[in-house]
């Protein structure tokens, strides 16, 4: 498809290198080489990460996995780190973090990203319904200390919930590509056997590999090695070594909870590594116009919110962020907010939550509102 | 003024109001019609430069090099980057086409364009002493500037500006005329303001003047000519679209006096008696950026501009409702009403029916009484 990829290696890299030369950069100022190279195909980028989706499976109803293969900028990742993916819906540019759940020795370099549908999210629900092979979407560089380090830790535990078992899962891949000997137990908890994603292949895996145990609990109690809820009672009885092994969990808010309290307890924290892939639900107030905080991220200052715009705020708060015209027309202070929502003045609309960028001298916050300022 | 006091409190509210509902019911259409449009225009443009670039040099295409880069550069000043830079693309969130990163083919830094144009030109539009388009320092543009000697030179200094428009751009912020003429601001002064403007010119000259000829090997006189004359075009036809917006005749220049008390209303007035549309077909309209709907463009600066066709008609009933002018007409009646203004302006001349602003606040330098009485 791509007729690169019919290139020899050594050409490719020549060629790579010489894009980024300071001769190239002077004959495309000011926009840059990628800019020029993305008119001929979107997936060329000689400093972006972008990728081609070459494979769509929907495992579950409420589940889409796509297959992607990078351009020669991705460097990989580590099992268990995440991603931003970035595609244009409507126009519009949406990102989300996703953990790849493939293993870091896939020998044809491609990337494995199982989303479960968000019912409010965008992007998900763009993926599950129209991600078809061919279309193209840009990447971050693999991010997040949540990792199987290195040297590999002889005992392993993974604990996973719902979906948070895509991290967890490419770390058992990497574990059995790499023929590790040390015994790994894989704790999953789920609703129901039918509800989960990877079922086919975690059993699989488990019997190949005897050093693998496979522990699921539903909590419908239907099937499973395991029933009900996450317990001390019930680590204790189906993993009695726990306290030995390095244990890397992630899955929703109640159940890392509960595994963070028992290993908090018995004082082995440092054994535990977690990711955690939900933030906790923001709650829009009624008119709770000064609510909250603004904080300034980069000066590292925090102001009570006093319902002002953010403009005015900063600029109490001692700041001299750029502006001009005050009236939301030039743009000139328009910066990025990290998380929290504001409502612009201008037609009462209030944002996503997510990162975006705001003209602060039009926008209210609506509660806690992060800025990169 | 005269169709300010036609108004009263009411009307500059309703005005308001119905400009509001206009830009309202565009930004919740965005979507992806915006996006395609100006990433077809972006692909349009790279292909145009990169032929254009090849084409110079070769002798048998020269010309049709020189044809293509001067429309690339057209394309990516006026359609691509000047709406960029206005924040036409800001909600797709993507950054080659996001105003804060977003730079462009000309000698002007995107950070001192949005300065000088987003903030001063499009806030203060037409008000002398805060908008530096009023004669970029360099013309009398209206009657209210006191007349200087220097100004009988308007028509050809006017023509110098066409000529190197991109540099008096690039240069604007430095206000010039501060230290040739006035003696407001040191050498010193001059020289550390200019030094963040030389560091986009130098690239751009040794872009156009040493690199692209150097690659041409012994054709290079061919490439530097060919690009010269595509900065050329580029300069003339951006400086044509420019003054046809602001200085035709029709549009009206303002006194400081009106920013006081100004609400939304009366500033959404203010931008339609101070600019001016010209006619045109579809290319004319792309290769002036939209900038043919000046109107347009100055009530929502960031509306993406091929919308400004679109919602025209209602702005154009608006101002019939209200009694106000819909300034427009052909290119080059426009053109010649702006000459005609220029060649005006190099004499000593008064707005009609109006005293000087003695005393006003709008007095900007000392010698402004002197001259008004030599007036």
């Amino acid at each position: 498809m791509n007729p690169l990829n019919t290139i020899p290696a050594t050409v490719q890299s020549r060629v790579h290198r010489a894009l980024r030369s300071q001769l190239v950069e002077r004959l495309t100022t000011p926009h840059g080489i990628d800019r020029y190279l993305e008119a001929f195909n979107p997936s060329w980028s000689v400093f972006e990460t972008r990728a081609r989706v070459t494979a769509v499976r929907r495992q579950t109803e409420d589940t889409v996995t796509i297959v992607l293969r990078p351009n020669a900028n991705w460097q990989g990742f580590r099992a268990g780190q995440f991603i931003r993916l970035t595609a244009a819906i409507d126009g519009k540019r949406h990102t989300r973090c996703f953990s790849p759940a493939n293993s870091v020795h896939a020998a044809d370099g491609r990337i494995e990203l199982t989303a479960k549908i968000n019912p409010d999210g965008v992007l998900t629900r763009y993926l599950r319904d129209h991600a078809t092979p061919g279309m193209v979407v840009t990447l971050s560089e693999a991010d997040g200390s949540f990792a199987l380090p290195t040297p590999r830790p002889a005992r392993v535990l993974l604990i996973s919930g719902g979906s948070g078992i895509t991290p967890v899962m490419a770390m058992l891949r990497t574990l059995c590509d790499e023929g590790h000997a040390g015994r790994i137990t894989f704790l999953h908890y789920a609703n129901s056997a039918n509800g989960q994603i990877y079922a086919d292949e975690l059993a699989e895996i488990a019997a190949r590999h005897p050093n693998v145990a496979l522990l699921r609990a539903y909590t419908d109690g239907k099937g499973g090695e395991l029933g009900g809820l996450f317990s001390r009672e019930q680590l204790a009885g189906a993993v009695p070594d726990y306290a030995d092994a390095e244990t890397f969990l992630c899955g929703p808010p109640g159940l890392m909870d509960r595994v963070e309290a028992v290993w908090q307890d018995d004082g082995i924290s440092d054994r535990l590594h977690m990711e955690r892939f939900t933030a906790a639900p923001v709650a829009l107030p009624e008119d709770g116009n000064t609510e909250g905080e603004v904080r300034f991220a980069r000066s590292e200052r925090l102001a009570a919110n006093d319902g002002d715009t953010l403009l005015n705020q900063a600029e109490a708060a001692g700041l001299t962020p750029e502006s001009g015209c005050r009236m939301g027309i030039c743009h000139t202070c328009t910066c990025t907010k990290t998380a929290g929502r504001v409502r612009d003045l201008r037609n009462g609309a209030v944002s996503d939550a997510g990162e975006e960028e705001i003209q602060i001298c039009v926008s209210v916050p609506v509660g806690t509102v992060v800025l990169d300022l | 003024m005269s169709h300010y006091s036609k108004l009263n409190e009411q009307d500059f509210k309703a005005i308001g109001a119905e400009l509001d509902a206009i830009r309202e019911r565009v930004l919740a259409d965005l979507g992806e019609r915006d996006a395609d449009y100006i990433h077809g225009m972006i692909k349009r443009q790279r292909q145009l430069e990169v032929s254009g670039r090849i084409m110079m040099m070769l002798p048998p295409t020269w010309l049709a090099g020189i044809a293509a880069l001067s429309s690339s550069k057209i394309l990516d000043n006026m359609e691509i980057g000047h709406n960029i830079m206005h924040g036409q693309y800001d909600w797709m969130g993507d950054p080659a086409v996001h105003s804060r990163h977003f730079d462009w083919d000309t000698a002007n830094s995107a950070e001192q364009w949005k300065r000088t144009h987003n903030y001063e030109h499009h806030t203060f539009t037409n008000v002398l002493g805060h908008d530096h388009d009023v004669g970029y320092g360099l013309l009398r543009m209206s009657e209210d500037q006191p007349w200087e000697p220097r100004f009988l030179f308007n028509i050809p200094l006017a023509v110098v500006l066409h000529a190197f428009f991109q540099h008096f751009v690039a240069i604007q912020n430095l206000k010039l005329e501060d230290y040739l003429v006035y003696k407001t601001k040191s050498r010193a002064e001059l020289a550390e303001e200019f030094k963040p403007m030389w560091q986009k010119i130098r690239k751009q000259l040794a872009k156009d003047y040493a690199f692209f000829p150097a690659l041409a090997g012994p054709l290079a006189p061919l490439v530097f000519a060919g690009n010269l004359a595509s900065n050329l075009t580029r300069n003339v036809w951006a400086c044509a679209v420019i003054f046809n917006g602001h200085f035709p005749e029709q549009a009206e220049q303002f006194d400081e006096s009106v920013l006081k008390d100004e609400t939304r209303g009366h500033w959404y007035v203010r931008q339609l008696l101070g600019s001016a549309n010209f006619e045109g077909g579809r290319l004319m309209h792309t290769m002036s950026g939209n900038l043919s709907f000046q109107v347009e463009h100055h009530l929502f600066p960031d509306l993406p501009a091929h919308r400004y066709q679109e919602i025209a008609p209602e702005v154009r009933a608006i101002c019939e409702r209200y009694g106000l002018p819909y300034n427009t007409g052909p290119f080059w009646k426009q053109t010649l009403s702006t000459w005609k203004r220029i060649a005006r302006m190099s004499l000593p001349t008064l707005r009609k029916g109006r005293k000087a602003p003695a005393g006003t606040a709008t007095t900007t330098a000392p010698q402004e009484e002197a001259l008004a009485e030599a007036a």
